[in-house]
Parts: C-alpha cells; sequence; structure tokens
C-alpha cells in the first residue's frame, strides 16, 4: 500500500517551481546550489531561499550540447542546457550560484555559466590525507560567507547560523528516521517514493510545510509497518531481492535504472548515492564553532570526486549490514571517471566485507539502452535469489 | 518429455529440442523480424526432429527476441541460459565467454551451472561480433572464411575499438598494400584482448586445472584462429564446443527440462 502522504511529494517539486514567483515578488532572495558538498546552512542563514537546480533531465541535453562536449557526464549537460536555455525555473529566479570544485567536468562547466549568472565556486580539497584541509574548508566558508553577504546585502550572524544548523539537524534526523523505515521487510516504501522525499528536500519553498508532511509520512509508514502481518505478503514478494543503489547521483527525473530494478522484482532499499542519503546520515555538531562544525561535516561526505575515498567503502558495507542487503547496484553516469573507476574498488571491498554481490551499471539520460540495462538486472536479481 | 528451447539473437535464431539425454537444434538467420524468426524456427526444429507442438512439454525463449514469444511456457534472460548449457555440456566449466552478434560476456559459473558474476561489454561494438562482421565486409571476406585467410599471418595491430572507425582503418591498410589475412588477423587480434581483459577483470586470480574449464561459446567461437588468440592473451586453455552457437538455446531446453 502506497502511503497517502505520497501526494505531497509527488507534486512538491511542481508546485514549488510555480510558488518560486510568489517567494521573489515578496522580495526574498534565492541561491541556487547543485551539489551535496554545499553548505546550505550558510545560504539559509542569510534569510535567503536556498534551492536545488534542475540537472536531471534528458531534454536540454541537446542544448548543452552546442556548447559542450558530446561525451561528458550527462547531468553537466543537462544542468548547463536547463541554465542556458531559461527553461530550469529554479534557476532563473536565482540571485546567485554557488558550485563546488567537484569533477573536473563541473568545474570546467562552471567557467560557462559563470558568465550567465553571480557565482561562486567553492575549492574543494579533492585528496582526503591532505593535512590542511579542514583550515582550507574552513577559509572557503569564511570566502562564501563575505560573498554572500555583499551579494545580498544582509550580515550573516553567528547565532542565526547556530539556529539554522540545528533546524537542519534536525531535518537530517526526521529523513533518516523515514529512511531507516525500510529496515523493515518488506520495506514499506520503493526507492522511488523515497527518492521523492529525498530530492524534493532541495526543491522545497516552505520548510515548515515540508517538515509536517515529513513527519505525517513517517507516521503513516509506522502505521502501515505495524498493521501488516507476514502471511499479506506473498513468498515471492518475501523473496524479493533487497538492493542498495549507489554511484553517481540518480535524481527525479533519471530513475529508469531505479524503475527496472523494481520492476523486474527488485526492492530499492535506498540510495547511498548523494541523491540518497550521502548528505543526512552524518550530523553537524551543534556545540563547535559552526564554521569549523560545517567543515567537518562537509569536508567528510563520501564523494568519489575525493581520493582516497575509503569513507564510501565503510558507509556502503556498514548500510548493507543495517538494511540486510542482497547486492549492491552501481550507477555510473557516462564518462563520470571517478565513480567509474571506483567501482572496481567498490566490488572488491564489498567482496571481502560481507560478500556482497555488486552490479556496475553505466548508462546515461537517454532510454536507448533500456533493454541492455533490464538483462544485466534481471540476471543479477536472479543470480541473488536462489 | 521433450523440451525446447529459442534463442534469439540479434544475428542469428538458435532452436533445441531436448529429451533428456539427446538434443536436436537448428540454426538460422535472424533477419528483421525476431519475432517471424521464433515462429520459424520453432517450426523448423519440430520438422527436424518429426515433432508436433504438442508433444513439447515446455518452451523457454531467451536471447534479445524473447520478449516476443506467446508460445514459450516462460523465458530466462541469456546469461543464465548461456550458464546452463556450457554447464550441460562441460559439467566442469567455471569461466564462460560469450562473444555473440550485439554482447559479448564473461561469466563465472559455480558447480551446478549458475551465475555467480557476471560482465557484459559497454554500450559500444568494440569486441562483438558485430566488429567483426563490418571489418570482413569491408575486406570481402565471409566469416566462415576467416581461419583460412588468416592462418600463419602475422596480426597487424588495429587502433580503433569502434566499429565504424575500424572499417575506415582497415580499408586504409589494404591501401597502403596491407594483406587480407594480415589484416583481418589484426581483428581477431583486438577481438581477443578485449575479450582478454574483460574476462581478467571478472576472473581475478580464479586458479585453472581440470576441474575449472574456460568455456568460449557464441558466434565467433567457430573461429579456431579466435580461440587460440584468446587463450594466447588471456593465458587460460579455452575449451569450445562442437555448436558453440547454440548452448544458449540448449540451456534453455534443459532448464525447461528440469
Amino acid at each position: 500500500m502506497r502511503p497517502k502522504t505520497m501526494e505531497y511529494f509527488d507534486k512538491l517539486i511542481a508546485n514549488s517551481s510555480v510558488a518560486l514567483k510568489d517567494v521573489k515578488e515578496q522580495g526574498r532572495k534565492v541561491v541556487g546550489h547543485y551539489c551535496v558538498f554545499s553548505p546550505v546552512e550558510l545560504f539559509e542563514a542569510t534569510g535567503a531561499l536556498p534551492v536545488g537546480l534542475c540537472a536531471t533531465k534528458q531534454e536540454p541535453i541537446a542544448d548543452g550540447e552546442k556548447v559542450l562536449p558530446r561525451n561528458l557526464c550527462p547531468l553537466i549537460k543537462s544542468s548547463y542546457g536547463f541554465a542556458a536555455t531559461g527553461k530550469c525555473p529554479y534557476f532563473h529566479f536565482a540571485d546567485v550560484i554557488v558550485g563546488e570544485t567537484t569533477c573536473d567536468g563541473k568545474k570546467k562547466m562552471y567557467e560557462l555559466m559563470g558568465k550567465m549568472k553571480p557565482m561562486i565556486v567553492l575549492d574543494i580539497p579533492n585528496s582526503s590525507t591532505y593535512e590542511h584541509r579542514k583550515e582550507h574548508w574552513v577559509g572557503e566558508l569564511h570566502r562564501l560567507k563575505k560573498y554572500l553577504e555583499e551579494k545580498l546585502s544582509v550580515e550573516i550572524t553567528e547565532q542565526t547560523l547556530r539556529d539554522t544548523i540545528k533546524m537542519y539537524n534536525e531535518e537530517r534526523r526526521n529523513v533518516m528516521a523515514l529512511v531507516s523505515l525500510n529496515k523493515n521487510q518488506p520495506a514499506p516504501l520503493s526507492g522511488i517514493d523515497l527518492l521523492k522525499v529525498l530530492w524534493g528536500r532541495s526543491f522545497q519553498i516552505n520548510r515548515e510545510e515540508f517538515k509536517e508532511n515529513l513527519l505525517a509520512l513517517i507516521e503513516e509508514v509506522k502505521q502501515i509497518v505495524a498493521d501488516r502481518k507476514n502471511d499479506d505478503f506473498s513468498q515471492e514478494t518475501l523473496k524479493k531481492p533487497r538492493i542498495l543503489v549507489t554511484g553517481s547521483p540518480t535524481g527525479v527525473g533519471q530513475e529508469k535504472v531505479m524503475q527496472i530494478i523494481e520492476e523486474a522484482g527488485g526492492q530499492v532499499i535506498l540510495q547511498e548515492a548523494c541523491s540518497g542519503i550521502k548528505g543526512f546520515v552524518d550530523l553537524i555538531d551543534e556545540s563547535q564553532d559552526p564554521y569549523q562544525a560545517l567543515a567537518e561535516k562537509y569536508m567528510n561526505i563520501p564523494c568519489s570526486c575525493l581520493s582516497p575515498n575509503d569513507g564510501r567503502m565503510e558507509l556502503t558495507s556498514r548500510l548493507c549490514k543495517e538494511y540486510d542487503i542482497d547486492g549492491v547496484v552501481d550507477i555510473t553516469l557516462q564518462a563520470c571517471h571517478t565513480y567509474n573507476i571506483e567501482s572496481y574498488t567498490l566490488k572488491e571491498y564489498l567482496r571481502e566485507h560481507g560478500d556482497i554481490p555488486l552490479l556496475q551499471i553505466e548508462t546515461d539520460y537517454s532510454q536507448a539502452d533500456n533493454q541492455q540495462i533490464k538483462l544485466r538486472i534481471d540476471t543479477f536479481l536472479e543470480m541473488l535469489q536462489e | 518429455m521433450y523440451t525446447a528451447g529459442i534463442d534469439v539473437g540479434s544475428v542469428s535464431t538458435k532452436a533445441v529440442i531436448f529429451d533428456g539425454s539427446n538434443y536436436k537444434y537448428i540454426i538460422m538467420p535472424t533477419g528483421f523480424s525476431p519475432k517471424v524468426a521464433g515462429e520459424q524456427a520453432l517450426e523448423q526444429i519440430l520438422d527436424r526432429a518429426s515433432l508436433t507442438l504438442e508433444q513439447i512439454d515446455r518452451i523457454v525463449g531467451t536471447g534479445y527476441g524473447r520478449v516476443h514469444m506467446p508460445y514459450a511456457t516462460k523465458t530466462v534472460n541469456e546469461l543464465t541460459c548461456h550458464a546452463k548449457g556450457a554447464n550441460y555440456l562441460f559439467p566442469n566449466a567455471r569461466g564462460v565467454i560469450d562473444v555473440g552478434g550485439q554482447d559479448s560476456k564473461v561469466m563465472l559459473l559455480d558447480g551446478a551451472g549458475k551465475v555467480k558474476d557476471f560482465l557484459l561489454n559497454d554500450k559500444c561494438a568494440a569486441g562483438t561480433g558485430r566488429f567483426l562482421q563490418v571489418t570482413s565486409q569491408a575486406l570481402g571476406v565471409e566469416l566462415d572464411e576467416i581461419d583460412a585467410i588468416t592462418a600463419g599471418q602475422a596480426p597487424i595491430d588495429i587502433g580503433s575499438m569502434c566499429a565504424v572507425f575500424a572499417e575506415t582503418e582497415v580499408l586504409n591498410l589494404i591501401v597502403q598494400g596491407k594483406e587480407r589475412g594480415e589484416v583481418l588477423a589484426g581483428v581477431l587480434k583486438s577481438i581477443a584482448i578485449r575479450m582478454a581483459a574483460m574476462s581478467a577483470k571478472l576472473f581475478g586470480d580464479f586458479a585453472q586445472d581440470e576441474s575449472s574449464q574456460v568455456i568460449f561459446t557464441g558466434g565467433l567461437a567457430r573461429s579456431k584462429a579466435l580461440r587460440q588468440m584468446l587463450e594466447q592473451y588471456s593465458g587460460w586453455k579455452i575449451e569450445t564446443p562442437e555448436q558453440p552457437q547454440i548452448i544458449g538455446a540448449l540451456g534453455a531446453a534443459v532448464i525447461a527440462y528440469q
């Protein structure tokens, strides 16, 4: 049974894109961002509305390719295409854009995108063992603070920042409380519904309303789980392999691999990716100096742009145990070198830690390879079931 | 009891009828309609075995055309079928390398013929039958002549991984005065190297002995020259079934029987 509260999340992104105009008309500033490394607490502390930007649809890719090379990650081409054609309302209404030097494709694309809107690109140290990386992060956060204060003509006080951190921590705890309900067997929420909530989190206009719906959803799902009995389910349902999805981001609009998994009889339990729980799983230390605390949280997000990226191996392996995962599907977007190469490392790691099989799927946003993906997924699920 | 397996591939369609210990097969081109090919293959194999449809207990369909088989009892993906077929003929098969028309795959099997892990080629024709087809067509060579033409020839390195660019490269080599045999041997070498790398990635340090054979299947396994190169570049000792094309259909028929 699908929770009724999901209806709010079904419409969230579309409704927000319409409501955004009113937000602007009321004089509120808007800060646009793309990435899980974006310190959204700082944006919120200016009084501006932080919004995610469109990056997950095939449609604007042809426009992106008018400038960018074809053999590039679809997420980068889609982001640029959306921005260049004015088809992303969030980009259109943003006063400033915040980017980060994550992968090579993104940082070079930002050079071009920077001509369209005021933009700051945070320098993220890619070496996870660099001894001064925390100081470096703190320095970048202060540079961002100054930039936002200047562009948005506001002052960020320490108290507002602390309050914002508290608010976002609460949101992270709530999101994880929802995700944790999928520890139940069978999982009460489909992977695609879970994605709608987690992705929608970056496209909300009214944080209070989002929170109320999130809490209502948690309660509703808890009730569903409490009311059901084991013999409500067929043997077939109970045998559906429990899949963890990881790799390059899978946002709303490019769910095809998750959809194929679910149609082929797998349960997508959760996503480890940055479109999943990667940014929610760790909280920010509320007792520290807020800049130090933000730096500590964000510098440890286990993205494949970090080298080495041991954090992802450990997190994925831990999630496999906590969520009783049968197999991992590692989605690599075309030309995403860091996730592509890291797939081998992750596969080996999971083999040695709990012997969890991993299937890598390399794809883009088009529907052209659906049959090929289906063959791989069918075989993988069959392999897991016996 | 009789069962049938039908494997509609991108290039050829294979059908097998199995009675638990013996099997009969047919192979025919798929043509443009996988639906019609499957129906014709079923007709032909019934004819070959002198049986009627009513005498067949179960039919398992596989291959990329398996979505158009209303007559199939069930459909099973081609990796599972290949694994089963290889296991039926070679109970000690632990690794399978299959080069078909549009897919190349490598599989690790357990003793029961179950797929333990697998890899397929990416969205690219390099290392597939199509790659060889495009290049040999450009040279005016039929696939069945390849072994004879490449015999004793030193392979020329082909740099292009893409089937489309390889066609141009191959023609350029001929213009430069190279022999067809050495150019084609180069094409086989590039496929062998590609498949050897793919299998090394999957097989890892899998130790080979009498009880763990590596089997080479699919249309391209008909070429002895390619098998030898594959052995040379992979370091595995590789076995080929007598009819390497029908392994998927045979596996399907065996699955239907069980």
